[in-house]
């Protein structure tokens, strides 16, 4: 393990005077060193085996310095993050290197140490803040616990400062949001809460992990600007950890790029965004620069929606309501929403999936049956969808050539020789390679299981294609593989795209046309351009007003130059 | 056989594989397993006596001749042991069998259609696990009499209720995965959505369930003899031997424990291997 | 009235309306005795004149739904009818045996729920250790055993080799305390051994589940120490689940307090029924069973009605 023995056996024994000398001593406030932490998996049927989940890693934070951690999945920064407080998930096991704070290698603290300075000199605060409370108890007994733990404050100065910092967090009703319990607040209130109860034992750092990854856009950029806020003005030094570039250049000072658990480049903020220095950063930064070129569109639509309102529970909660647009053959059509907007439920509606309480669907001019039952299997094979999460998307005792062969066998009656001979066309068409056909799902990665999705969505010659959020489950350079090839697959097959997104970014650089949704209503469609060019309505404003911008001081001018306050916060 | 269909090939082999790292514990059960089995199979080729003869006095100590003595009406207890074996599991497996083909039949429908379908065949379940089922049975069995078949029909009714919640439960988990709704946007029938879909991911769980039921079955049925309700006389089975010998247990003569302690080993055998293989099931789902 | 309540009484009258239907079903199982009732429970060797007081007797010259009211109605009365084989008033045989059964199965929760519980949560916090293992492997024996080869291992030990225990459980109203316990200890003792194992298993079940939410995760992050983890952050929101198993494995005792009463020979409501069933007293049978169920339905009435009333969302509403 460690080698060097750090004296922190000083400051143990005078734990009164601890603050003070913490705060006095020079040198960084967090050291890691050569950090190796590795973990056992146990894959089916095979021996376990130990995986490397961070190799030789080192990092330094300053005080009062907020440090970025981005990378893709894998890449070991929450790894990362929950080592600075001595802590591992699972079977995860710290093998080398050494994690020293405020002067001392915490590694060798052994159980009593650790527990001392995680809450106190170290805070988390986490992705998901609705999980991370305890639903049995109200907010304010679980902001001021660790303050209380530690001793570092009375019940009552620590309440007082929870207040302070519920105020300067911009949660409504400071004084008494802190009575209430965790189901009964926003999301976006939750994570402000999480990040008062980080701060309220005034630690000398605070660990984000991901803290507005779960948030809807417009909420995200409250959210993020609050917890800015925050930082600066306690002085407290953070390890942001997220994989959204954007997001990161408004926080931190200096960036860590991270992949497979292994340093690609240190620099300022700046540096990173301007000048990258590896080619895998420079991947990076651009990730979704794609320069589709808008297309025009004549003729008669291929898919018409015509004041479909839907609902669930016999109509009690509409859903949607007289929603109408049309898609054109070869065309990627974006519906862009946040969750609530009905964007899922308008996908249901297209597949069949649920049938509308009023309105009508035409393919190619003549009506679609509202339900399932009722289309027949040329209809239904003309409309197929690519899911979200491909890992659920994929029967899993299926092999890729069974879930690509199938629509093949169903629609067409291909059989045999002439169904392997298309299955393998088809992998070829999504760039998977045709050694992949005998693959059960579990053994392939996020990109390539989204990519058979897309074969078997293919397979059925199909001409409307449903994606519903098909990159938002990916990381952003394999995202962008599959963006790509959906955008190539159209120029082929001219098959039309209903794009299902919350993600304005990605709309932007691959869409056509554009549907804006909210509450269940269309309130703005037509081509990119015309959708993109202000006057804007105050709903869409918001939207784009709230989409990070790869430039350091973004945040503040956003926050200076909108209209609308975002719903649900 | 139900396995090989069932669970795709990489499953089988990587389990085989398991097997042979598996922990002591599950090789003993897997012995014991297949030693009852012999057992049930050769019995009337292994054992010195017929199953209801009478060849000694009542009650006759341990000798060469009679192993473990003789019962209350002079039969060998060693050869009733043997024969016992062929009878409860035998009878203890048909019940097991019918109660799962109706359970998972039934509950795989009810997942699948959902609607009133579900509703109806739900309801219904609800109703006959309002009564304990020991209970239940021994109402039914008041009403209807004691014959094998009423037996076997009634306990497997009733557990059936079981097998139906619970594939029912791991269908419905199953049902709504976007891959069966892929399925059904396809225009893919329901017995493509059962048997292909979703059956061949709930397997493990089901033949996890089938141990369990049989162990549970089993138990009841051997309870149910030793009442003196269950299989009757002059049929060789272990609760009622239990039950016919139990006198000797006061004169701390342990003759009676051969038989509640045949049911017992078996009983911790296959829970031994259920409890290995639910473990084994649940890191398969998690890759 | 506000969202709690309401639940609470649609659970109630839920209840109320299982409790009927099992009411209904115990009640219409008689008839579907194959034949003539009155022929087969009497044997064909019986006379015309016993056939019809029997069948007069048993209320069978009257429509289905008329008997059914009118046994209902006999019921919420407290009035079981008469017994065919002694032809006493079943309300009478049963009141005492009633009072026995609870008492056995008070005394075999009182054992059981505590170490249970104490058990599951040891294994849960140390799972995946040696006491882990171990508990598992004992638990998982002892549920395989049938209730029977608890009860005569246990007789074999304490009443026959070391005498400690009486192996037969006769009481009467007359006996003292001491010896009510002395005679009740061995199948209060199988009881709890049989339903412990299955509770403890249970437990540590659900509050390994507990323990993997975040939010233990969170304490953690905030140095909490494990003790106060589990009791500040897992115990309050383990009430629910506990509550459940413990419901649920009591009643579990209603079966097995039919085997080990027989076994002990206990004069309580389990061993009248095997009786009754075996000389085919089916009103005494009927009203065991509705007795039985009854409890059963309460008692998941209860854990419904328990993990309702616990749930912070339904307690603290928006």
């Amino acid at each position: 393990m460690a080698s060097k023995v750090v004296d922190f056996n000083v400051h143990r024994d005078a734990p009164a005077n601890e603050k003070e000398i913490r705060v006095m001593q020079p040198g960084p406030l967090l050291d890691i060193r050569n950090l190796r932490i590795e973990a056992t998996v146990y894959p089916p049927g095979e021996r376990p085996k130990n995986i490397t989940l961070v190799d030789d890693v080192s990092v330094t934070l300053m005080r009062g310095q907020v440090l970025g951690l981005i990378g893709e999945s894998g890449a070991g920064k929450s790894t990362i993050g929950l080592a600075s407080m001595g802590y591992g998930r699972g079977g995860i096991r710290i093998t080398g290197g050494e994690v020293i704070l405020n002067n001392r290698n915490i590694l060798q603290s052994g159980k009593m140490g650790l527990r001392k300075l995680r809450g106190r000199e170290v805070c988390y605060v986490a992705q998901s803040a609705a999980a991370a409370f305890n639903p049995s108890h109200r907010l304010m007994d679980q902001v001021v616990e660790a303050a209380l733990l530690h001793g570092t404050a009375t019940r009552s100065e620590a309440e007082r400062r929870a207040i302070g910092l519920f105020k300067k967090l911009g949660l409504p009703n400071p004084e008494d949001i802190g009575k209430r319990f965790p189901h009964q607040v926003s999301g976006g209130q939750l994570q402000r809460a999480m990040t008062a109860m980080a701060l309220c034992s005034e630690p000398d750092l605070i660990v984000f992990d991901e803290p507005t990854t779960a948030l809807d856009v417009t909420t995200q950029i409250d959210v993020l600007a609050a917890i800015r806020e925050a930082i600066r003005d306690t002085g407290v030094a953070a390890l942001y950890i997220t994989h959204d570039f954007p997001v990161v250049a408004q926080v931190a000072d200096e960036i860590m790029v991270l992949r497979h658990g292994k340093l690609v480049e240190r620099g300022t903020t700046q540096q990173i965004i301007e000048q990258p220095r590896e080619p895998y950063t420079r991947a990076y930064v651009s990730v979704r620069h794609i320069d589709q070129e808008q297309k025009a569109f004549h003729g008669p639509p291929v898919l018409t929606i015509d004041g479909v309102t839907a609902g669930y529970g016999n109509g009690v909660i509409k859903v949607l309501r007289d929603v109408s647009l049309d898609l054109h053959p070869g065309q990627t059509l974006a519906v862009v929403g946040e969750s609530g907007s009905g964007k899922s439920t308008l996908a249901r509606v297209v597949a069949g999936l649920l049938p509308p309480l009023a309105g009508r669907i035409q393919l190619d001019g003549h009506g679609l049956s509202p339900g399932l039952h009722g289309r027949s299997k040329e209809d239904l094979r003309q409309i197929q969808m690519i899911y979200q999460m491909a890992d659920v998307a994929m029967n899993p005792r299926q092999t890729v050539a069974t879930i690509i062969g199938r629509p093949l066998e169903f629609y067409f009656g291909m059989r045999g020789v002439d169904r392997d001979r298309r299955v393998a066309e088809l992998l070829e068409k999504t760039e998977l390679g045709q050694n992949l056909a005998n693959r059960y799902p579990s053994e392939l990665s996020g990109g390539q299981k989204q990519r058979v999705c897309i074969a078997r969505a293919l397979a059925a010659r199909p001409k409307v294609i449903i994606c519903d959020e098909v990159t938002s489950a990916l990381d952003p350079l394999v995202a962008q593989g599959i963006l790509k090839l959906l955008l190539s697959l159209q120029s082929d097959e001219n098959t039309a795209y209903l794009f299902i997104t919350h993600d304005l970014a990605t709309v932007k650089s691959i869409a056509d046309g554009i549907v804006v949704m909210y509450r269940g209503q269309i309130v703005r469609q037509g081509p990119k351009k015309q959708v993109l060019t202000p006057p804007f309505d105050s709903y869409t404003d918001l939207l784009l007003s709230s989409i990070p911008q790869m430039e350091v001081g973004w945040l503040d001018q956003a926050i200076k130059t909108r209209r609308m306050e975002s719903g649900g916060n | 056989m139900t396995m090989t269909m069932l669970l795709p090939q990489g499953a089988l082999r990587s389990g085989a594989r398991k097997l042979t790292s598996a922990p002591l514990s599950v090789k003993i059960g897997i012995a014991i397993i297949i030693l009852y089995l012999l057992m049930a199979l050769l019995g009337p080729v292994l054992s010195p006596y017929g199953e209801a003869e009478i060849v000694g006095a009542p009650f006759e100590p341990w000798s060469d001749r009679f192993w473990l003595g003789t019962d209350s009406l002079g039969r060998d207890m060693c050869t009733r042991l043997v024969f016992g074996a062929r009878n409860t599991i035998g009878i203890a497996l048909m019940t097991t069998l019918l109660a799962f083909s109706l359970g998972a039949l039934t509950g795989l429908v009810a997942a699948t259609f959902g609607g009133w379908t579900d509703q109806l065949l739900s309801r219904l379940v609800d109703v006959l696990m309002s009564i304990p089922q020991l209970i239940f049975a021994l109402l039914l069995l008041s009403v209807f009499g004691t014959s094998i078949s009423t037996l076997v029909i009634v306990i497997a009714v009733l557990d059936s209720t079981r097998v139906f919640r619970l594939t029912r439960a791991v269908a419905i988990n199953v049902a709504v995965l976007d891959y069966v709704e892929a399925a059904r946007v396809r225009g893919e029938g329901p017995l493509w959505i059962m048997g292909r879909e979703i059956l061949p991911n709930i397997a493990p769980t089901l033949i996890a369930e089938f141990g369990l039921r049989f162990c549970f079955v089993f138990l009841l049925i051997s309870g149910l003899s030793f009442l003196g309700l269950g299989i009757q006389p002059p049929t060789a089975d272990w609760g009622s031997m239990v039950r016919d010998s139990a006198t000797l247990i006061t004169y701390g003569d342990i003759t009676p424990l051969f038989p509640a302690g045949a049911i017992a080993l078996l009983s911790v055998a296959i829970n031994l291997v259920v409890d290995w293989f639910l473990q084994w099931a649940s890191g398969l789902k998690g890759d | 009235m506000n969202a709690l309540s309401k639940l609470i009484l649609h659970r109630l009258a839920l209840g109320a309306l299982t409790l009927w239907i099992v009411s209904f079903l115990i009640f219409a199982g008689v008839q579907f005795l194959p034949g003539d009732a009155a022929t087969e429970i009497l044997g064909q060797s019986a006379t015309p004149e016993t056939v019809a007081a029997f069948r007069k007797s048993l209320g069978l010259d009257l429509p289905f739904y008329l008997r059914y009211l009118e046994w209902l109605r006999a019921i919420l009365h407290g009035n079981f009818g008469t017994a065919l084989a002694s032809g006493k008033d079943i309300t009478e045989i049963i009141g005492p045996r009633l009072l026995n059964t609870s008492i056995l199965a008070a005394c075999a929760a009182v054992i059981s729920v505590p170490l249970a519980l104490c058990g599951g949560i040891v294994a849960a916090l140390y799972r995946n250790t040696f006491i882990d293992r171990a508990i598992n492997a004992v638990t998982l024996t002892w549920i395989s055993f049938p209730e029977f080869f608890v009860a005569y291992i246990l007789i074999l030990i304490l009443a026959v080799n070391t005498g400690v225990f009486p192996s037969l459980s006769q009481v009467d109203a007359n006996m003292s305390l001491l010896d009510r316990a002395s005679a009740i200890a061995l199948p209060a003792l199988t009881l709890a051994v049989v339903v412990m194992a299955h509770m403890m298993r249970m437990t540590r079940t659900s509050i390994v589940t507990l323990l993997g939410n975040q939010y233990i995760e969170t304490a953690r992050l905030k140095g909490v120490p494990e003790w106060r983890i589990l009791v500040k952050h897992a115990l309050p929101n383990a009430l629910a689940p506990i509550a459940n198993v413990v419901v649920l494995n009591l009643a579990y005792l209603i079966t097995g307090v039919v085997v080990v009463e027989v076994v002990f020979v206990y004069p309580g409501l389990g061993q009248l029924i095997v009786d009754s069933v075996q000389k085919r007293d089916i009103p005494v049978v009927q009203a065991c069973s509705l007795i039985f169920a009854a409890t059963y339905v309460l008692l998941n009435l209860t854990a419904d009605v328990l993990a309702i009333a616990v749930n912070p969302r339904l307690m603290h509403p928006k």
